[in-house]
């Protein structure tokens, strides 16, 4: 996978992953483009496109789209599951996830993705492994997070 | 300390956090730019501070701002800092933000490196991991250098959750550091055996990858992966595996077999549509495409897996609600169509179907599909659909794509499934209707190429053209089917040219003079002048046989009415067409009161038939010796001069119409003198091709015609263009023309079986019409537009002897990239004139009984089996100071059947011949040698008479009637610098000996004084080799045959030979035409076949073969061959 980008219905970029470098400019650019294909796109297509030389495999979840760039030779299907697994994890995760969540816990989508998928490639495909892993590395920030207060608390 | 802290929390509190912030920017959406300005104002305050929980604060707002698209490098310094934090709140946040900002041109990365090993190394696994998963998206080559070590010790974790992440991470730092990959190697591997599925699945994923950029290193990791492909149940773990193979397999042909069965099993049993689609695509998709020449053994996967097992599955997946599995269902239809047309084609309901389907980009797919689907048998019914989806297609874009598909459909290949072109002029014709289409251009040229290159078409299309030219002002009508006025442009030349087929040319040519012609664009009025004087030409013609002269006095004033209407056009170009033909008409109406006959005159202005050339025929014309093309004719204008011309550059595009050629424009004489002198050039130049076709020459681009003022009349008639035949009545007309044509066929079968046998023998259904049956209504004068270029000479070798030179053309299989190609002007020359076998074959094969219609069909067929073979290519070398010929086949299957070329070019002055042998396999003992005559002299060759001395076993195949030393007249003459083709058959009684062939060739040196007769010797040279044949084996097939005990044996030992074992088999394989049939270390099983079937088998030790053969003359004179290939290295 080369890319993952998350956008809003109107268009707004909610995540972004890039595991291929590029410069801020090219990323700018390729998204406001794939946002705007992806968005004129009627509501009963396909999930897929053919675009420059990458297969494009979004899907929309309520007004959330989720929109992945692949290599030629990359299985679509397979991809859309990855979409729909991390989709599950963050359902989990924040208990029915909305648009806001995302919007407000960004880091956390983030570090959910981050578990899920590594340098484009799926690390973990059972989803309470995922779960797991994210749980008791916010344990963990919990606990510092705690020791902080208490330390603050005296004021 | 403690204060400071405490302080520090404190001002936290009146600090935004980012959910402030993204709370602050939803509530500013007016003014967003300027609020998060003092947004990046505060944090850049916050940065400032010693504390590192605001600054990390800082930092995760800054990731937020940078996704917004804000540029945040300038913190990158204060993200090390988070990133350095011991506290893996902050940590983690500071590598988000790293791993978000980061890219490699950062310099900051090269402070990072001891910060990320310490993390690497840390005693708590979500440090490290939280630093794996940053170092994978910002990786350095750098980074990945310094640090490859440490995450190579971290693949042996005593934690999954770190092994797994390593793997995985490994494969960015192989990219960045490749030199990684030896070292790291083994223990990768050792991963694929992992306890933790998920480590396992890591390694899978991570070998699948680079196997992917170079399968050859990963062949012998193929066991393992098939017990993994075998054991495992975890869906994404197959599809990678199966991803894997289909790199491995056309490494490795018997991998092939060996994953027939559990690829069909999955097939069968996966309810997984991810994985069945890998499955079919793997199987049918990556294999087809190898990345080695070596394919001939490669493809054996796909061809022992029935495709219709995929294909049935495919339907299944097309069949499907989902719009997904249907549209990646038809993709991977498209794929398998390029090998298996046949088992696609069964399909054709279920694509048409699919065109109705609310998903345009479904509609597109299966459009293309259907391009490769047709036949001649449905074709029509094929167009017909498609015609209907036209009309009620919404949308532009899709319409104008569904109006190139039928013209493509329809015109692939040279029109190649067209059976009626009465039907497809009308289809063209019912095209014109469409509104606000862009394509009125394409339909135009389409109309042109028809009408000039299917001669009996000519009649109906005129007819056809009249009505849509006297029905113009349904088409210009509207600004918004501008685009369609082009097809009057092609209507009006069509009109003109062809004038003599139209029943009413004097209505026509009123219609062509109407005062509304003048809002067309001008190149269209342009051709209307120029045309409607040929339709005057003609009119007078007809009109002056007649005793009343009235008639035609009164047409010249119709002209003389109506022209000066062009005469005032603003465009050049009509306005000089129509003020030089109203003055001629002048003219001619002064002669005709005077009584003086002119039609006979008039018409010879435009006499003379128009011949399209092939549009690469331009090439074919060497450039004469002393002229460089690319050198300069003045001085190249020096840089201020280029300046002061750019504003006249300017103006010259604004109207770049006038610029055309105006080639119309010469006077009667020089145009008769012209024509004369382009008479002379055709009959001595063997370029000329006499009946290729392009449209080009008559049809030029057509400037842009947005700026041309049109009244807009708004349009309330119907559509329809009164008194055009539908083309559906074609359709009907066809099925019945073909029914009958498929009734008489049977009665004479019937009568056939009756006379032979009547009584014995079952009945035949004759089934399904098949393709051949189906003979087109109109014998089209199509001609193969040009001979491909099936040879690009890739290099030459020259080679001094006694007296004169020989190249050595080594020539390609493959056909070049045009980037590769070198800048080398082939020596095929054009249209080749008819081989004497050819015209023999044709002939000879045909049963009398069948219509000579028949007979034309099947020799198009067989010009096109020509074009198969040729492409197949040949390779030779050249041995001493033998020319030997020797032929390598590319080793496609379906072609190695066909024929084995191989071609020599002797470099003779001052004539040159190319040679090549073609082995006919359905006829053991026939051989073509087509030679190529160069003339490399400045004089003029003709007369050339080509003679062999036949041997008792090889004889030049004479025309009948002449004698047995006769030699055959080549059918050209020669002009300097000039080459043609021509072809010998030979017929080849034993092929087990080589054999040499004395020649001469006699011909007559032609100066502008004097000519000379002049003869040369030459000998023609077979080897035993050069009837071999490049023809896979398997092994357990070539075993049987070593068993059969049919096969005599012979060896001969390779003295002095150092060189590398595969060296020496690729020497064999390529020189000799050998496969090879098994590799075991350094002794090998290599196989050949003889265009006579006879089976050589070898087996090469690195210092001798042993060989075998049910023909031991020719098994020893090939090994003969082969010693003397190494006693020449």
């Amino acid at each position: 996978m080369q890319f993952m980008l998350l956008f809003s219905r109107q268009g707004k970029l909610r995540l972004q992953k890039w595991y291929v470098p590029l410069c801020d400019k090219e990323k700018k650019k390729i998204t406001r483009e794939l946002v705007q294909t992806v968005l004129a796109r009627k509501p009963k297509m396909c999930s897929f496109l053919e675009w420059r030389d990458l297969k494009i495999v979004y899907k929309r979840y309520a007004s959330l789209y989720f929109c992945c760039a692949i290599e030629d030779q990359d299985n679509e299907l397979i991809t859309l599951e990855i979409i729909h697994r991390y989709v599950e994890l963050l359902d989990k995760y924040f208990g029915s996830v909305c648009e806001l969540d995302i919007i407000f816990n960004f880091e956390k989508a983030y570090f959910i993705l981050d578990e899920f998928l590594l340098g484009g490639e799926a690390q973990e495909t059972s989803k309470k492994n995922v779960l797991k892993a994210i749980e008791q590395a916010d344990l963990l920030q919990e606990n510092i997070d705690f020791q902080m207060r208490l330390f603050a608390e005296p004021e | 300390m403690a204060l400071k802290i405490v302080k520090g929390s404190i001002d936290r509190m009146f600090d935004k956090n980012l959910q402030d912030l993204v709370r602050g920017i939803r509530n500013h959406k007016e003014d967003e730019a300027k609020y998060i300005s003092t947004c990046i104002d505060e944090i850049k305050q916050e940065l400032k501070q010693d504390n590192i929980a605001v600054k990390a604060n800082a930092v995760c707002k800054l990731t937020y701002l940078q996704m917004l698209g804000y540029d945040v490098s300038w913190a990158a310094f204060n993200i090390v800092e988070v990133m350095s934090s011991s506290k893996f709140t902050y940590k983690r946040i500071g590598y988000l933000a790293a791993s978000q900002c980061f890219h490699e041109s950062t310099d900051v990365i090269m402070l990072t490196t001891n910060q990320i090993r310490k993390d690497l190394s840390s005693p708590n696994q979500y440090d490290t991991g939280v630093a794996l998963t940053g170092l994978s998206c910002f990786v350095t080559p750098d980074l990945a250098r310094d640090l490859a070590n440490d995450i190579m010790t971290l693949m042996s974790h005593t934690k999954p959750y770190i092994r797994k992440k390593a793997v995985l991470i490994m494969y960015k730092v192989f990219l960045k550091y490749p030199e990684s990959l030896r070292p790291a190697f083994p223990r990768l591997k050792e991963k694929l055996e992992d306890p933790d599925p998920g480590v396992q699945s890591a390694a899978v994923n991570v070998i699948c990858e680079l196997a992917r950029r170079n399968p050859k290193n990963y062949l012998s990791l193929a066991p393992l992966f098939f017990k993994l492909m075998t054991s495992s149940t975890n869906n994404w773990v197959l599809i990678k595996i199966i991803k894997l193979f289909g790199a491995l397999t056309p490494l490795e042909p018997r991998l092939g077999k060996k994953l027939i069965e559990p690829l069909t099993n999955l097939i069968h049993s996966t309810s997984a549509m991810s994985l069945l689609y890998e499955c079919v695509n793997t199987v049918y998709i990556d294999v087809n495409t190898p990345p080695l020449p070596s394919l001939s053994l490669s493809l054996c996967l796909y061809l022992s897996l029935p495709p219709q097992l995929c294909v049935q599955k495919l339907r299944i997946l097309i069949e499907d609600s989902d719009q997904n599995l249907k549209y990646l269902g038809l993709l991977a239809m498209s794929k398998i169509l390029k090998t298996h047309p046949k088992s696609v084609q069964s399909h054709k309901d279920l694509i048409l179907q699919c065109l109705d389907d609310k998903d345009e980009s479904i509609r597109l797919r299966a459009l293309d599909l259907l391009y490769g689907m047709v036949s001649k048998k449905n074709l029509m019914e094929i167009v017909k659909k498609l015609m209907l989806h036209v009309d009620k297609a919404e949308g532009t874009t899709y319409r104008d794509e569904l109006l190139t598909k039928i013209i493509d459909i329809c015109s692939q290949s040279n029109y190649q499934y067209i059976t009626n072109f009465e039907w497809y002029i009308s289809i063209l014709v019912e095209l014109t209707r469409l509104e606000g289409t862009r394509h009125g251009h394409l339909i135009a040229s389409q109309m042109l190429d028809v009408a000039i290159r299917v001669k009996a078409i000519r009649g109906f299309a005129v007819a056809q053209m009249a009505t849509l030219l006297d029905n113009a002002h349904l088409l210009t009508g509207n600004m918004q089917r501008m685009g369609i006025c082009e097809v009057l442009y092609a209507a009006a030349w069509i009109c003109g040219e062809f004038s003599e087929h139209l029943e009413n040319p004097m209505q026509t040519l009123e219609a062509m003079l109407r005062p509304k012609v003048a809002t067309l664009p001008g190149h269209i009025q342009a051709v209307y002048v120029q045309n409607a004087a040929k339709l005057f030409a003609t009119v007078l013609k007809s009109q002056e046989g007649n005793t009343d002269s009235t008639a035609a006095q009164e047409t010249s004033q119709l002209m003389i009415d109506r022209l000066p209407l062009f005469v005032q056009s603003a465009n050049l170009e009509v306005q000089e067409r129509a003020s030089c033909i109203l003055q001629l008409v002048k003219y001619i109406q002064k002669l005709q009161q005077k009584d003086v006959e002119v039609a006979e005159e008039v018409s010879a202005l435009f006499a003379g038939e128009l011949n399209p050339v092939a549009p690469k025929a331009q090439k074919k014309v060497p450039v004469p010796e002393g002229l460089d093309l690319d050198s300069w004719i003045n001085e190249p204008p020096s840089e201020s001069e280029s300046e002061d011309e750019q504003p006249k550059a300017i103006f010259a595009k604004e109207e770049p119409k006038h610029s055309r050629p105006r080639r119309e424009e010469v006077d009667e004489k020089e145009l008769a003198k012209r024509r004369e002198a382009r008479k002379q050039e055709q009959a001595n130049n063997p370029f000329y091709i006499k009946a290729s076709p392009s449209s080009q020459k008559v049809y030029q681009e057509a400037p842009g015609v947005e700026h041309i003022p049109v009244v807009q009349i708004d349009l309330s008639v119907p559509l329809k263009v009164p008194g055009l035949p539908m083309s559906d009545q074609y359709v009907k007309l066809e099925e019945e023309r073909r029914q009958k044509e498929r009734a008489e066929k049977k009665k004479k079968e019937k009568k056939k079986r009756k006379e032979k046998r009547s009584g014995r023998g079952k009945k035949h259904d004759s089934g399904p019409e098949s393709e051949e049956d189906i003979t087109p209504a109109h014998q089209v004068d199509i001609v193969t537009e040009e001979m491909p270029e099936w040879s690009i000479i890739t290099s030459y070798i020259f080679i001094k002897t006694k007296s004169y030179c020989v190249t050595v053309h080594v020539c390609s299989s493959r056909p070049l990239a045009d980037s590769e190609k070198l800048p080398v002007r082939s020596h095929r020359a054009a249209e080749a004139p008819k081989s004497p076998t050819e015209d023999g074959d044709a002939t000879s094969q045909e049963p009398k009984k069948k219509s000579s219609k028949e007979k034309r069909e099947k020799k198009k067929d067989k010009d096109r089996d020509r074009k198969v073979r040729i492409s197949t290519g040949l390779f030779l070398c050249l041995l001493g100071n033998h020319s030997h010929l020797i032929l390598v086949s590319s080793g496609l299957p379906g072609i190695n059947k066909c024929i084995q070329k191989s071609k020599l070019v002797f470099c003779f002055l001052p004539l040159t011949k190319v040679y090549d042998i073609q082995g006919n396999l359905q006829d053991g003992s026939q051989v073509v040698v087509s030679v190529i005559f160069e003339n490399k002299c400045d004089s003029f060759l003709k007369s050339m008479e080509f003679n062999v001395l036949d041997s008792l076993n090889s004889k030049l195949q004479r025309p009948e009637g002449s004698g047995p030393h006769d030699g055959l007249t080549v059918p050209f003459q020669l002009p300097p610098g000039v080459s043609n083709e021509a072809r010998f058959v030979f017929t080849v009684q034993s092929i087990i000996m080589p054999q040499k062939l004395k020649g001469t060739l006699t011909f007559i040196v032609k100066n502008e004084d004097s000519s000379t007769h002049e003869k040369l010797d030459f000998k023609l040279h077979f080897t035993c080799t050069s009837y071999l044949i490049t023809t896979p084996c398997y092994s357990d097939a070539f075993a049987k045959l070593l068993e059969s005990g049919d096969l005599k044996c012979s060896s001969v030992r390779l003295e002095g030979v150092n060189m590398p074992f595969h060296h020496l088999l690729a020497r064999i394989c390529f020189h000799h035409h050998f496969s090879v049939v098994e590799r075991i270390d350094s002794c090998a099983s290599m196989y050949s076949r003889s265009i006579q079937g006879h089976h050589v088998c070898l087996l090469v030790k690195t210092v001798s073969i042993d060989a075998k053969c049910d023909e031991p003359t020719l098994l020893g004179n090939v090994l003969d061959e082969i010693k003397q290939t190494f006693s020449q290295c």
